[in-house]
């Protein structure tokens, strides 16, 4: 297959970036997305040129490091997928694919399509943990949990911090991100004691960092290659109001 | 000059050494662990635990990762779940059960005490995580849930869907994420570790050289001890389901500096991963090893039929069920599909080999769901497997509820490592290594489920006891000074070595030369190892050397984010490290676990031991590029177990 790329060249986080375009050409259909951009790079330093630079590491879609905007979609046209688990056959032979970074005001550019999410290590450090010492916890099974909120924890819990949320965001909100880490806590016995100081944490630390306001547009889930649901953001929304409501 | 290698295993029974040297080795003050300052290279299970564990403990932490977060280390990528003796199955497990398992699974190459230890803290890693929020799997009254591995008959495996690895991080990552909330831990993402600086009149570990991955600037930063937590070095290999990133080079820097280097030939082929579809893939993908828990591995009995599907004529499933050979069940009835993966992905090749490989390269086999599927229903294994089943369709375009899935074995895991002693320490004072990164626990062959286990249970339960042993006689040290003479030599080198790198002007990127690297040692140093095979990897890995310092093309600068340089300042270890695992190959002649030497086998074509000659863990010593490194030997006694051959038949 042959295909026009569209890429987003930014020299560093201070420069002015542009679209530049590049051919590739005899890419099989059984290709993964970025080993085709892989074969672009390699050609591109046989040119003495520089690698587009693209942020991936596990290339199972689960490590959440590739973040790229494909024909305007987050991890590109297909659901429920992260880029690295887009495979050639999904794109027509001969078209043009548009490459950009995360589009959103918190993640800053690094280079090219890498970008800084830093920002969702701070919400983390807020509260997204139970207060536990290593060392001094019971036995795993001495409290029952129904395994419905077992679950439920875990769908939440499957979100793997790519940031794809807010990039969707018309608001640039993370409130999907916050969400899933309030949720699957929530959801368990070991999270409930703390879950009031960790909602109102995390919150006021999305909000500091510049991430915008939900209004519930929903483009959040329809774009997370995990699809988590935007239920959790409802749970997040309840978590919250309580907790300021015991203020 | 030989290593003196003291393993400081306790004396004393095998269930009370662990016991006995908690209770013998000295801890630190909270006061004084205020002035203790500690550097952890690596956030996957080891090094996030550990980070978290020594940060709460009241140490000064710093701790560093290649990623743009701690979360993303390729500890996430583990699917199937994590080992314990919990005996919650009442299936008759014991902490004795777990340990011996480990030790016939490693082919009696590790260490029993080391391993036994495991087996203890293995529990507390369970109990540890649910506290922290872990999902794990439950029944419907609420218990935690478990499921079976390769290389066991009891079931001990807790998960978290098929997401175990990514939860136990998630898990670790929110402890250190505590920490670096409360100040006691720093956290450097996008960090890499380019040399380790050791203080010359002491030979003590006493910092790093890191390299910002962003503006490529080096930052010098001191510590009173030194943690690598880098994992494995399967990337050697080019394609292997490791992560893109994950690389050899701060173990091996650690061994150019004098530490040893353990049993570096040993090298896990998974069994179950997706075949390699053309020259121009650059990752493997791994499917479970939790599959085989009710998938069967076949391969037609008759080559017309091979060649049939070959060909397209056929459809596995028109096979019929007495053409079909399942070779592992046939060849292993007591454990079936589920003996461990050496012995898995050696019945593989040796399938292929005969000419029954069910693609068009002759190197596949296949993964059967139907017989599970018509006895427990299309949903029940949907709900077990539907995101394996999911990702194994995107990849390949083939329904796997419908046609069996191809699977061929590929690089996935490396039980050699860093040599550590009983406390986690190498041949260098004040320097440890945790996880994967080390030797010490897995011999020649890990089981499913262990990497998980390992890694948490060094950084909870083991190194931050062990580690104030050490520490405790730093409680009078100055803070370490990054402007002496030590830092300065090592950043200077390392600046050195850049400059070479794009002095060389050639011809090749650093993916060429690499992909030509992963032949060698595929083809050479892979699932069958031989006299022949071991001698020409050597020699052409040699020569693969001095192309690449002759004929490397570099871009980029220095002083920016530069993929390209990294990828070239990997392979430089790469290089070096390919020829040191084909020289500890073809000094162990026998087979053992995951090293197979073709010479060494037994009548029925498996792995053959040579306890005699061979019952000892083979640490190398840097001696120099293009020097032949000197062995120096840690004879392994088995006081507790006896040594047998492995059997998994009946």
């Amino acid at each position: 297959m042959n295909f026009t790329l569209k890429i987003w060249r930014q020299k560093d986080a201070k420069s002015q970036g542009a679209f530049e375009t590049y051919k590739v050409e005899n890419i099989s259909a059984d290709t993964s997305f970025l080993e085709m951009l892989d074969i672009l790079n390699n050609d591109l330093v046989h040119a003495g040129k520089e690698p587009v630079a693209f942020d991936h590491d596990c290339r199972e879609g689960i490590c959440g490091m590739c973040s790229l905007h494909i024909n305007g979609h987050a991890h590109g046209p297909s659901q429920a997928v992260t880029t690295c688990q887009m495979y050639m056959r999904k794109f027509k032979d001969g078209s043009t694919i548009t490459i950009e970074p995360w589009r959103s005001a918190a993640f800053p550019v690094i280079k090219d399509l890498v970008v800084n999410r830093g920002a969702y290590d701070e919400i983390l450090q807020a509260g997204g943990f139970v207060s536990v010492r290593t060392n001094s916890v019971p036995d795993g099974n001495a409290i029952p949990i129904p395994k419905e909120d077992a679950d439920e924890s875990m769908d939440a819990a499957a979100c793997v911090g790519c940031g794809a949320c807010a990039a969707t965001c018309k608001n640039g909100s993370a409130m999907l991100f916050v969400a899933a880490r309030v949720s699957s806590l929530a959801k368990l016995p070991q999270g409930r004691v703390e879950g009031a100081r960790r909602a109102k944490a995390m919150v006021a630390k999305m909000d500091e960092l510049g991430f915008g306001n939900c209004t519930n547009t929903g483009a959040c889930q329809a774009e997370c290659p995990k699809q988590i649901s935007i239920a959790h953001i409802a749970r997040l929304n309840r978590e919250f109001l309580w907790a300021k409501l015991k203020d | 000059m030989a290593f003196k290698l003291d393993s400081k295993v306790p004396a004393g029974e095998l269930a009370q050494k662990w016991s006995n040297h908690k209770a013998a080795i000295k801890v630190v003050s909270p006061a004084n662990k205020r002035k203790l300052d500690i550097i952890i290279v690596g956030t996957g299970l080891g090094g996030a635990s550990a980070a978290a564990s020594l940060g709460e403990m009241g140490y000064n932490v710093k701790v560093f990762c290649i990623q743009d977060s701690p979360r993303r280390a390729h500890s996430i990528a583990a699917q199937g779940g994590i080992n314990a003796a919990k005996n919650y199955q009442n299936d008759n497990d014991s902490v004795y059960r777990l340990f011996y398992d480990t030790i016939k699974g490693g082919d009696y190459r590790a260490r029993e005490a080391n391993v036994y230890r495991l087996a203890e803290v293995s529990n507390l890693i369970i109990d540890q995580c649910v506290a922290q929020g872990v999902p794990f799997a439950r029944e419907y009254g609420g218990l935690l849930a478990n499921r079976s591995f390769g290389g066991a008959q009891v079931s001990r495996t807790f998960y978290a869907r098929g997401q175990t690895g990514q939860q136990l991080l998630l898990g670790a990552y929110a402890a250190l994420n505590k920490e670096i909330a409360a100040g006691s831990v720093k956290s450097y993402p996008r960090h890499e570790m380019l040399d380790i600086v050791i203080d010359k009149k002491t030979g003590e570990a006493k910092g790093i050289i890191a390299r910002n991955l962003v503006t490529g600037e080096l930052e010098r930063h001191g510590a009173h001890a030194v943690v690598i937590a880098t994992g494995g070095y399967g990337n050697v290999f080019f394609l292997s389901t490791n992560a893109m990133g994950s690389n050899g080079s701060a173990a091996f820097q650690c061994y150019r500096k004098g530490a040893g280097f353990a049993n570096p030939c040993f090298t896990q082929i998974h069994p179950t991963c997706i075949p390699v579809h053309g020259t121009q893939q650059s990752k493997l993908t791994l499917m479970s090893e939790s599959l085989r828990n009710d998938g069967r591995i076949w391969v037609p009995k008759k080559l017309e039929d091979v060649e049939a599907i070959r060909k397209g004529t056929k459809k596995p499933s028109d096979i019929a069920e007495e053409d079909r050979d399942y070779y592992l069940e046939r060849r292993y009835p007591a454990f079936g599909n589920l003996v461990p993966r050496d012995v898995a992905s050696r019945a593989a090749k040796e399938r292929c080999d005969a000419g029954f490989g069910v693609n068009e390269t002759g190197l596949a086999v296949f993964l059967d769901f139907k017989t599970a599927i018509e006895r427990l229903g299309k949903e029940t294994i949907k709900q077990r497997y539907g995101n394996l089943f999911d990702m194994y369709e995107e990849i390949t375009d083939v329904n796997p509820y419908e046609q069996p899935m191809q699977i061929f074995p590929a690089v996935h895991y490396t039980m050699g490592g860093i040599w550590v002693d009983y406390n986690l320490m190498t041949t260098i004072p004040g320097l440890y290594a945790i996880g994967e990164a080390n030797f010490s626990d897995h011999g020649a062959n890990r089981l499913g489920a262990s990497a998980l286990m390992q890694g948490l249970a060094d950084g909870y339960f083991v190194l931050p006891y062990t580690i104030g042993d050490y520490l405790s006689k730093k409680i009078q040290a100055p803070k370490i000074n990054t402007s002496d003479a030590e830092f300065d030599e090592a950043e200077k080198a390392i600046a050195e070595k850049i400059e070479k790198l794009f002095a060389i002007k050639g011809n090749r990127s650093a993916d060429d030369i690499h992909k030509e690297l992963g032949h060698i040692m595929w083809e050479n140093v892979g699932m069958a190892r031989t006299k022949e095979s071991l001698e020409r990897a050597i020699s052409e890995i040699q020569a693969l050397r001095k192309a690449f310092w002759s004929d490397l093309k570099l871009v980029g600068t220095k002083d920016s984010f530069n993929v390209e340089l990294e990828k070239a300042l990997r392979l430089v270890d790469y290089l070096e490290l390919g020829e040191l695992m084909a020289r500890d190959a073809l000094n162990r002649a026998e087979s053992c676990g995951g090293h197979f030497r073709s010479e060494h086998q037994t009548e029925e074509g498996e792995a053959l031991r040579h306890d005699e000659e061979f019952a000892y863990a083979a640490v190398w010593e840097y001696k120099g590029m293009d020097q032949a490194p000197e062995l120096t030997k840690e004879p392994l006694d088995y006081e507790f177990t006896h040594r047998a051959q492995r059997n998994y038949k009946d």
